[in-house]
Order: structure tokens, then sequence, then C-alpha cells
């Protein structure tokens, strides 16, 4: 409860309240903006009706998500300087920069054709919509790479000096840019965006396939989910042992509370369970394998790991939430490729759309990938701390001098609207997921006009009826 | 002769927040003017003159808020904690507006319930911005590179009234822009709200005026000294000439963009006048622009993306907005 009435405490709850509900939102737009484009060039290559279905199925759901994104990420632009104004003060001339040429190639891009890509069928024609589609999708990666260079910048900075009046200096914006852990975050967080659109979008087929498994927009659904995690799956499993090796070499304290090492030893166990004592400086209830963990960081059985000892106390970060979050990443991760490679199973077998168990293991996995990268960023974030910017700069020095109650009635604010707004944003989302795909929906009383295309969503089914 | 880089930032970020003020300026407007128009259909019309065009108006202020982290850095550590309050409620109010586009088609039951987090979402959002750039004008107090002044610093009865004026002046903005786009009953009634709103507007932007002078000497002095005032003393007649077109334009209804244009001027000069008061600060009373600037490495990396994004931006939001040009009525399809 002390925690509670520290500002820099509640400023740091406040952000990672707003960033965790926040990520979901990109998370799945940046995947489904790429499938809504695969989608649409699949239907322009094909011409199969179904593919222009399972789009307008989706493109609904992108709409309410991508709302929430913006609205969600505009609190985000102003989070660094209404709660961390000592951060952005001195930190501002490196990740100031980076962050405008999010704005300026990415949140643009993705506004400029928004516009285009759900209203503007009839408009401009088959070809430049399909233009737009793909733009926004372009854009929706261009803004990963910008922010996850700041934040990678943050993890392992370099390329900078210091100035007298404590502002960090950008020396070579290359060296910043493509800082040590940034190819290993960029890769790992596209991935685990498809990954995370390819589950839902499995388990929303898989869920009407249960209903009916001659469904054909719900077949293609399924299919291509199944297909998408069996390849990103184990792949990303992989790109996530090489960030590991990359974490272990740049910041080993993260790693040690990862593994819930507290000694430095060589062989050091692989705790599979267990509750790290940050207090009692040791691992409790540990179920351990003997030496594999020296042999997963270090390919050796005898490797040296780093423990928590090695740093002074209030240099280290909390090591259970850090182990804990990192075991239910992982425990997710190799559930997702379990389940790829059942998929390709009943595939192989002929079977794909026939099996209930495949088809509720697939629904189970629904929100896994949400969760696996809400654990994952807690894992890099709290495996960061003390410090914002990594070894330079402490949390406790970033903070604005904001009072108590500030803080605290912000905080309770963006507690009570988010869950609200976003609460009922999710709710007509799972709404629009339940919508028998490929049916054309009954126009809503009072809603006449809906079908006569004033509508946003609806619009776009509009036009294709009376359109292609 | 060196580039003056904080000086091309400072241009180039006044530009991007003006920018942002005249495009979402219009379509909080229209949230604003939303409860006068209690017809379901109207109001369908109404949210679908911006819908396609919204989200890229909004980008603006994530410009002007990321360009500021980027360029004046220090300025952006200063004001954000100043004026805290009124920026949180902007952005939960924001939050409120901006999730309605999509939340009011996706239900039957609730559809009024996002109407108003439509309208009170835009008007909270507008009344914070026009506090926060009062509680700006009038100063902040700053020691040793951080905001110290008090919890309710932002809060005066100067602030209220910028507060006021641009919930006035973007629901002119918004008058104008559906004179644009609408036809018959609902154009008839923005002609008749534009009247009443342009004459409040003049009245708060003399108001504005009269009074920034007297919250600091230095105003007053860049006003009314000579030879300055020979530089100052159109501005007032300016805005009178704006006024007028503004007047005529909502009396002959052959020229429909008239109210919006001379709209979009007052708000323009109004604008330029605020710069010639603030100029060379940054953050009032203290910090000029040269202070609060990030390096010249920053400016410089940044500006580079800039100089050639900018007009590409400039061209497909020109784009959008082409697409999307003409008349939008309930009878004629939209999409």
């Amino acid at each position: 409860m002390q925690a509670l009435l520290d500002p820099v405490f509640l400023a740091r709850l406040q952000f990672a309240f707003t960033v965790g509900f926040h990520i979901v939102f990109p998370a799945f737009t940046i995947g489904l903006a790429s499938y809504l484009a695969v989608l649409e060039a699949l239907w322009l290559l094909t011409k199969r009706e179904v593919y222009m279905q399972v789009f307008r199925h989706w493109l609904k759901i992108f709409a309410v998500t991508f709302a929430m994104g913006v609205v969600s990420g505009i609190v985000m632009s102003y989070q660094f300087g209404t709660n961390w104004s000592v951060f952005s003060d001195r930190a501002g001339p490196v990740v100031g920069p980076l962050m405008g040429y999010e704005v300026l190639t990415a949140f643009f891009l993705e506004a400029g054709f928004l516009g285009v890509m759900l209203f503007g069928m009839k408009r401009v024609g088959k070809g430049l919509h399909f233009a737009a589609t793909a733009m926004v999708a372009f854009g929706t990666f261009l803004s990963a790479f910008w922010i996850l260079a700041v934040n990678s910048w943050m993890q392992t900075p370099q390329g900078h000096v210091i100035a007298a009046n404590g502002q960090f200096v950008p020396e070579s914006w290359l060296a910043v840019i493509f800082n040590p852990s940034f190819p290993y975050r960029l890769v790992h967080m596209v991935l685990a965006a498809y990954l995370t659109t390819a589950l839902v979008v499995g388990a929303v087929g898989a869920w009407h396939l249960l209903r009916d498994r001659t469904n054909a927009p719900a077949r293609v659904m399924f299919s291509m989910a199944m297909w998408m995690i069996v390849a990103t799956a184990p792949v990303q499993i992989v790109v996530g042992d090489f960030h590991g090796l990359n974490t272990l070499a740049h910041q080993p304290a993260k790693i040690a509370a990862m593994e819930g090492h507290y000694e430095t030893q060589r062989g050091a166990p692989l705790y599979l369970f267990g509750w790290p004592d940050d207090e009692a400086e040791k691992t409790r209830y540990g179920l351990a394998i003997p030496k594999l963990g020296s042999l997963i960081l270090t390919h050796e059985w005898e490797g040296e790991l780093k423990g928590l000892k090695d740093w002074p106390k209030e240099d280290r970060p909390p090591a259970a939430l850090v182990f804990w979050s990192f075991r239910v990443m992982v425990g997710l991760g190799v559930l997702m490729a379990l389940l790829g490679l059942a998929g390709l199973a009943w595939r192989w077998r002929g079977r794909l759309y026939d099996s209930p168990v495949l088809q509720r293991a697939a629904i189970a996995l629904g929100p896994a990938g949400f969760v696996a990268v809400i654990a994952g960023w807690i894992v890099t974030e709290v495996g960061r701390q003390p410090y914002t910017i990594y070894g330079l700069m402490r949390t406790s020095e970033s903070v604005s001098p904001i009072g108590l109650p500030g803080v605290a009635s912000s905080l309770i604010g963006f507690i009570v609207v988010y869950f609200a707004v976003f609460g009922a944003g999710i709710f007509y989302i799972f709404r629009l997921m339940g919508r028998t795909p490929g049916v054309v929906e009954p126009s809503e009383p009072k809603a006449p006009i809906r079908t006569a295309g004033i509508t946003p969503g609806p619009g776009m089914l509009a036009d294709n009826e009376e359109g292609p | 002769m060196t580039i003056d880089l904080p000086l091309i930032w400072a241009i180039l970020i006044a530009v991007a927040v003006l920018a942002y003020v005249i495009l979402d300026g219009f379509d909080l407007g229209i949230g604003i003017l939303f409860p006068l128009f209690k017809e379901e259909h109207e109001r369908d019309v109404l949210m679908n003159t911006v819908a396609p065009v919204w989200d890229g108006n909004e980008t603006w202020l994530v410009l002007g808020g990321g360009g500021l982290l980027a360029a004046f850095p220090l300025a952006y550590s200063i004001v954000f904690p100043a004026l805290y309050a009124p920026l949180i409620i902007m952005l939960l109010a924001l939050t409120f507006r901006g999730v309605a586009f999509e939340f009011r088609w996706r239900t039957v039951r609730w559809k009024g319930v996002w109407d108003w987090s439509f309208t009170i979402g835009s008007l909270v959002a507008t009344l914070m911005q026009g506090i926060a750039l009062g509680g700006l004008i009038q100063g902040i107090r700053v020691v040793d590179r951080a905001y110290a002044g008090g919890w309710w610093d932002w809060l005066t009865p100067f602030s209220l009234l910028t507060g006021a004026a641009l919930v006035v002046g973007y629901a002119l903005l918004g008058a104008g822009w559906l004179i644009i786009k609408t036809e018959s009953d609902i154009q008839d009634r923005c002609y008749r709200y534009a009247k009443l709103l342009g004459i409040l507007l003049v009245l708060m932007i003399g108001a504005v005026s009269l009074w920034t002078p007297f919250l600091d000497a230095k105003f007053l002095a860049r006003w009314f000294t000579w030879p300055n005032i020979a530089l100052t003393a159109p501005m007032p007649l300016l805005v009178l000439a704006a006024a007028w077109a503004l007047w005529r334009g909502l009396h002959d209804r052959r020229r429909e963009a008239q109210p919006f244009l001379a709209t979009l001027a007052l708000f323009v000069l109004s604008y330029i006048g605020l710069g010639i008061s603030f100029w060379p600060l940054m953050v009032p009373p203290d910090i000029t622009i040269w202070e609060a600037a990030a390096p010249d490495a920053s400016l410089g990396f940044l500006l580079v993306g800039a100089v050639i994004l900018l007009p590409i931006i400039l061209a497909y939001t020109g784009y959008a907005y082409w697409i999307f040009r003409g008349k939008v009525d309930r009878h004629a399809h939209y999409h």
C-alpha cells in the first residue's frame, strides 16, 4: 500500500496502464492491416468472392480497433510530457526526432489512406483501393519501426553524448536507430503482431466452423490462420531465443531476473517455476533442471551466468514480476507452436475443418497473443528497471514535478475512462466477430440507411453488393 | 551564414499547430453543433462530412506534440506539467469523441450515448485547448528548467475567456464546413447559427486582444510602442476586413465557401497576433526559442524528413479530401 502513495510509482503505473491498453490495439492492427491487404490482393488476383467476404468481415473490426488505437496513442504522445518531463527534457533530443519520424512517415500515411480504405471503394476503384489498403499496412509497420527504435535505444543506448546541461545529444543517428537490441526487438514484435492476429482470426474462424463447418469464409479464415501460426510460432521461438542472448550481452541483470538467479554460478539451473524473493535474495520453491540455464544461454553446460547479487540492491529490477511474465510469454508461445503443428497434422489427414477439438483449442488460444505481448513487454520494461535509459538515467530522476494528487487523479481518470470506453469497443468487436461471415446482415430497425451505404462499415458492404 | 534551425523549427511547429487548429477545429466544431440537430438522419450526415478525414486531422495534434518534444524538449517538459489538468482532460475528452465515430454505427440502443460522447468530448476537448492556450499566454513560472507554479495556475478568468472563445471559433468553423458540405435544411440552419457565432467570435477576439497586452509589459511594449505600432496597427483592421467578408458570405449564398474561408482568415490573423506577442519567446514570460531548442544534430535530422515528407503528406491528404469532395446528402449514396 505504501507504493500507492509514491508519485513515481503512480506515474509508472499510469504509463504501464495506458501503454498496456494501447499496445493491444496496434499489436492487432499491424497484423490485421497486412491480412486485409493480402485478402484484397487474393480477391483481385483470383476474383473469388469468398476473399472479399472475409475482407469485409474484418474491415469493420479493423476500423473499430484502429479508432481505439488512435485515441489511446494520442495519450501516449502526451504522457512523456505530462508525467515524465525530466526524461523528455534530457532525452528529447534523441527520442523526439525518432517519434517525429513516426508521425511523419507512419501516422499521416495510415490516417490519410484509412478514410479511402474504409469509405472509398466506390469512389476510387479497385486498384487504388488496394493501394490505400497496402499503404495503411505499410504505415502500421513503419510505426512499429520507429517506436521500437526509441524503446530499443532506451534499453541499449548508444550513438549519443551527454551535454553539460544533462541532455542526451545525438552523435550518430545510424548508431542511435540501429542500436544493439533494435533488430531483435523489431523482428520479435512484428512477428508477435502477426501471430496475435493469426490467433484471433483462427479463433473466429473456428468459432464459426463449430456452428457450420461448410461456411466458406470461415474455412478460409481458419485455413489461412493455421498456416500463419505454424509458419510464425516456431520462428518466433527462435527469434525470441536470439533476443534473449542479445539481452544477456547487454542487460545481464534483466536475464538474471528472468531466470530467478541471485548467485553468479557456473552450470546454472533452469528454474521452471519458483518464487524469486528479492528480500531473501533467493528463489523459493524452485523447480529446477540442473545446468540447463547455462546451456540455453551460453550454449555450454558449465557456462557462467551472473546473478542479481552482482549488482547493488538499488540497481536490480524486481525479479518476481519479470520471472513470471517471462514464463507466461514462453508458455503461451509453446502452446501456439503446438497449435500450429496440430493444425498441420489435421490438414495432412484432410480433416482440418472437421475437428471440434482443434477448433476449441484455436478458440482457447484466441486471446493468447495479446497476453503474450503484454507479458513480453512487462519482461522487457520492468526488467530495465530501475532505469528509463538503461544504466544512464534512473526512473526516479525522470519523473515530472507533479504532486501525488495530480498523478493519482489522472490515473483514476484513465482507468475509469479506458475501461468504460474500450470495454464498450471490445464488446462491439466481439459482436462483429460473432456475425456469420459471408451473410449479408439484415438492416437493423431504425437504421434503414445503413444498407444504403451511408454508414462507415456497412458502406463497404453496399459498395460491393452494387459494384463488382 | 549558418541556418537558424531553431527558428525554422519554431515556424514549422507553429504551422503544424495552426494546421491542427483549422483541421480538427471544424470537426470538433461539428461535435459542438451536434445537439442542435435532433434528427438521426441529420446527425448521420453531420458525422459523415468528417468521418473519412477526422483521423488525419487529429494527426496534426500528434505532430505538434511530437515535434515539440523533438525540437523544443525544454518547452515540452515545462508546458505539459504546467498545463497538466487541462491536457489530461483534453486527452480523455478526445478519447470519448474519437471512438464515437465508430461506436455509434455499431449499436442501436446506445447510439444516443455515443452521440453525447461525441458532443461532450468535442466540447470539453475544445474548451481545454482554449484554456491551455490562455494558460500559456499568461505565462508559466519556471525555476531551474522545470515548471515551478502551482496546481491551479492555469485556471484564471483570462484562460476561461480563451477557452470560451475557442469553443465559439470551432463551432463557427464547423458551421462553415457544414455550409459547404450540406444542403437544404441543415445548410439553412448553419447559415443562421454562423451569424450568431460570427458576432460572438469577433467580440471575443476583441476581448482577448485587448486583454493580452496587459498580462505582460513585454506584450504591451510589443504592440503599442513606435515603430512596432506601424506594423501592429493594421492587424485589427485586417480582422475587421475578415469579419466583413464573413458577414457578406453569410448573406450571399452563391459563395458557399466564403464563410468557412473568412473564418479561417480570422483564425490565421488571431494566430499571427499571438505570434507577434510571443516573439521571440517559446514559453512566456522568459524562455526563448533558442533557449528551448534541441541541439542542431536533432533539429537538422528531423528537418530533412520534414522537408521531404510534409509536401508528400500534404499531397495525399489533399487527395483524400478531393476523393470525398462535394455535398453529403442523405439521399445521395455517400460511399
